[in-house]
């Protein structure tokens, strides 16, 4: 589903890179943890995925159902099923949730040619999976983000990933500053929406949202580059002992 | 109770009832150009004036000819434009060839018909705002009168200015130039002397008009100043609500539009006037455009009376014009909201006045300013509290989006406190629509272009929502079609 071929990308104007030659692949129904110390790229990587103009990406391939997608906006990744739930969304003044998700959801049903949801069965839906994700609903009537706490914009990034249904959601260190509780309502969220053709990449400093979420495989990223890939095992080894043999390994090189 | 609906414009325009006011009456009367003691005569004789009206346009007359030799136009606004020549302009209906007016809309500038398009104006007002050349000639006046029965029966007069003049005398004698003298600025000044016509509005004591009132302006011929005038009274206990809407052709040459509203309210009545005004910006490039020179003004005169006004300014190459409020009547209430957009070569310099004379009177200003292109968006307000005014409030919200960086948003308070014991507030801000918003929007599939405006609407909600249900729709439309080609 998704195939990163020696991604160099760095922040624009700036010469230094931060991903030096990742490379990793991720097939339909899977789910992948990127693990690494701060200043490893995991922030960089997920952020380039889906185009973020902060980033300029010096080469490399990046494809998505075997479309090039590195010359796409930002919106046409979205639309082909592409998601970033981020570490830190934005506050929009004045645009209720509600609002920004019909306009949303409509962007991607008129691309698969679907028609829009009426409000009616938009509002249904929109209700019982604000109920799901545990967000009071009186903060949905307001300015999106906005005077939320940061428990309360993770959960309303798993809000959006529950209404716009992608196939392949990258959630960006979404267990930052999350308390036991949100963490388990992050962690359902995901599990039941895994399916065989919903993949799903978690960016993560710590292995904890992985005790709730199994993945299939484990990347661990230092200095911009994969440097161990293995299975949900690898997590807790780097849990034990850290990030330290890596890096060292990665400075040696 | 009558659950308050709207005269919508739609019905209004494409209605068989729809009057013109004296409009047609005029069509084969030709005035030259420029202005004189003459032309002043001749409006007031076309109009069937009575004496008195006469004389005080003739005072007018007298005091701009005086104030163009002594001062000329204000000077103080952050706007540039080249003079006005004002022996070039019609003060009475020009005439119109109509074999100069497009025949159809297939004659019309696709452009023009694109935007319409985007508005979501039926076809037949299309054609209207096209000003295709039909068997009327449209002028500056348009009165929505489809309800007049239903209002008559609960006394509420709504006609255009002439009738008003011709029907209801006393009141017109009573109120003309009670807020707005015709020695106030020179632009009223000039509206009082050749004031085309415009609408007038009492509401009796303890009614409770149950429907919207509107008044749709449009300007009509290349080269003819436009100058309504409007007065709304709601006696004791009354209550409108009142919507103004605009829109000019496109032309290539300047139209200079100088207006004149007056709103009184008496003891515990309230005016809620909303206006959207879309006078054409103006080509990309700075060619043509409308001189918006208005003054707005209304007073509470009586106690715990309140004047609301919200305004969306989209359109104009200059707008000038500061709705204000002189709070005379203890406890009494003044509000001004206000988002105004300067896009390409747009000027706007826009703002309110808030005057307090009674005891707790309060006051609140939120004014929004977007900027875009390489528009200049400037917000003066003047709050001054009065010795006799104990207890005033006063709050001021001033917020500047810009987008683009060659714009400009300049924000100019006046505040005048001559009485200890009131209470004043002010905030400002200035802000970009961020990358990071842009980004988040874009990444759930949201188009760039979308995107903005979702974002610039949204940050224009405080003000859009204080508009009746229909202009809201049709202000976030707006605020999208005047911001196309500035995004991106």
């Amino acid at each position: 589903m998704l195939q990163v071929t020696d991604l160099h990308a760095s922040v624009v104007d700036a010469d230094e890179e931060i991903l030096k030659g990742l490379s990793l692949s991720i097939g339909a129904g899977e789910v992948h943890a990127i693990m690494g110390p701060n200043g490893s790229g995991k922030s960089t990587f997920a952020n380039v995925l889906l185009g973020r103009p902060d980033y300029v990406v010096n080469s490399g391939v990046v494809t998505f159902d075997d479309e090039d997608i590195l010359e796409l906006f930002p919106d046409q990744r979205a639309l082909r099923g592409m998601f970033l739930a981020f570490q830190y969304p934005a506050e929009i003044p004045g645009v209720r949730p509600w609002q920004f998700l019909k306009a949303a959801l409509d962007a991607r049903r008129e691309y698969a040619g679907e028609k829009p949801l009426s409000v009616r069965d938009f509002s249904k839906l929109f209700d019982d999976k604000v109920e799901a994700v545990g967000i009071d609903p009186d903060l949905v009537k307001r300015s999106l983000n906005e005077g939320f706490s940061g428990g309360e914009k993770k959960r309303n990034e798993m809000l959006q990933l529950e209404m716009l249904e992608p196939r392949l959601a990258i959630l960006d260190e979404t267990d930052s500053g999350l308390d036991v509780d949100a963490l388990r309502i992050v962690a359902e969220g995901v599990n039941s929406l895994r399916s065989p053709d919903r993949s799903f990449l978690i960016v993560t400093h710590y292995q904890r949202l992985l005790n709730y979420i199994k993945p299939d495989v484990v990347h661990i990223l230092v200095d911009g580059r994969i440097v161990e890939t293995g299975g949900p095992e690898l997590a807790i080894t780097v849990e034990n002992s850290g990030y330290e043999q890596y890096i060292t390994a990665a400075m040696a090189d | 109770m009558v659950t308050p609906n709207s005269i919508s414009r739609e019905t209004d325009l494409s209605g068989g009832e729809y009057k013109w006011g004296f409009v047609t009456e005029v069509e084969q009367d030709f005035a030259p150009k420029g202005l004189s003691e003459d032309i002043v005569r001749l409006i007031s004789a076309k109009k069937d004036e009575p004496e008195w009206l006469l004389e005080w346009r003739l005072r007018a007359y007298h005091h701009w000819v005086k104030m163009a030799k002594e001062q000329g136009e204000p000077e103080w606004a952050k706007i540039r434009y080249p003079q006005i020549d004002y022996n070039d302009i019609y003060y009475y209906a020009a005439p119109k060839s109509s074999a100069e007016a497009p025949k159809s809309l297939a004659d019309v500038d696709p452009e023009m018909l694109a935007t319409f398009e985007k508005l979501g104006i039926p076809l037949q007002e299309r054609e209207k705002l096209a000003g295709v050349a039909i068997d009327a000639v449209f002028d500056s006046v348009s009165v929505a009168t489809t309800y007049t029965e239903q209002l008559e029966k609960l006394g509420i007069i709504f006609c255009s200015f002439s009738e008003a003049v011709k029907n209801h005398p006393d009141l017109i004698k009573k109120y003309l130039g009670s807020v707005v003298p015709y020695s106030d600025n020179f632009f009223a000044t000039l509206n009082s002397a050749v004031f085309s016509d415009g609408s007038f509005a009492y509401i009796p004591p303890g009614v409770r008009c149950p429907i919207e009132l509107m008044t749709y302006f449009r300007m009509n011929a290349e080269g003819t100043g436009q100058f309504e005038r409007t007065l709304i009274v709601a006696d004791k206990g009354a209550y409108v609500s009142y919507l103004e809407g605009c829109t000019a052709p496109f032309r290539k040459t300047s139209q200079l539009h100088a207006a004149v509203v007056e709103l009184v309210t008496l003891d515990d009545a309230e005016i809620k006037y909303s206006t959207i005004q879309n006078w054409f910006p103006g080509s990309k490039e700075g060619e043509g455009g409308v001189y918006n020179f208005v003054t707005k003004r209304g007073i509470c005169r009586g106690v715990n009376s309140k004047i609301s006004w919200t305004q969306v300014e989209t359109g104009s190459a200059i707008t000038w014009k500061y709705p204000s409020v002189i709070l005379q009547g203890d406890n009494s209430t003044g509000e001004f909201y206000s988002v105004a957009l300067a896009n390409n070569h747009q000027q706007a310099d826009t703002g309110t006045k808030m005057i307090h004379i009674g005891k707790n009177t309060k006051s609140t200003i939120v004014a929004k300013g977007i900027s875009a292109g390489q528009g200049q968006n400037t917000y003066r307000g003047q709050v001054k509290i009065m010795p006799s005014a104990e207890n005033a409030v006063n709050h001021t919200q001033c917020d500047s989006l810009l987008v683009g960086d060659q714009c400009g948003a300049h924000t100019v308070p006046y505040i005048e406190v001559r009485n200890p014991t009131a209470r004043l507030e002010h905030e400002a801000s200035t802000s970009k629509v961020s990358d990071d918003q842009l980004f988040y929007l874009r990444s759930r599939g949201i188009s760039e272009e979308e995107a903005h405006h979702m974002i610039i609407t949204g940050w224009s909600r405080e003000v859009i929502k204080e508009l009746p249900f229909e202009f809201a729709m049709e202000a976030g439309q707006l605020l999208k079609v005047s911001l196309e080609g500035a995004v991106g």
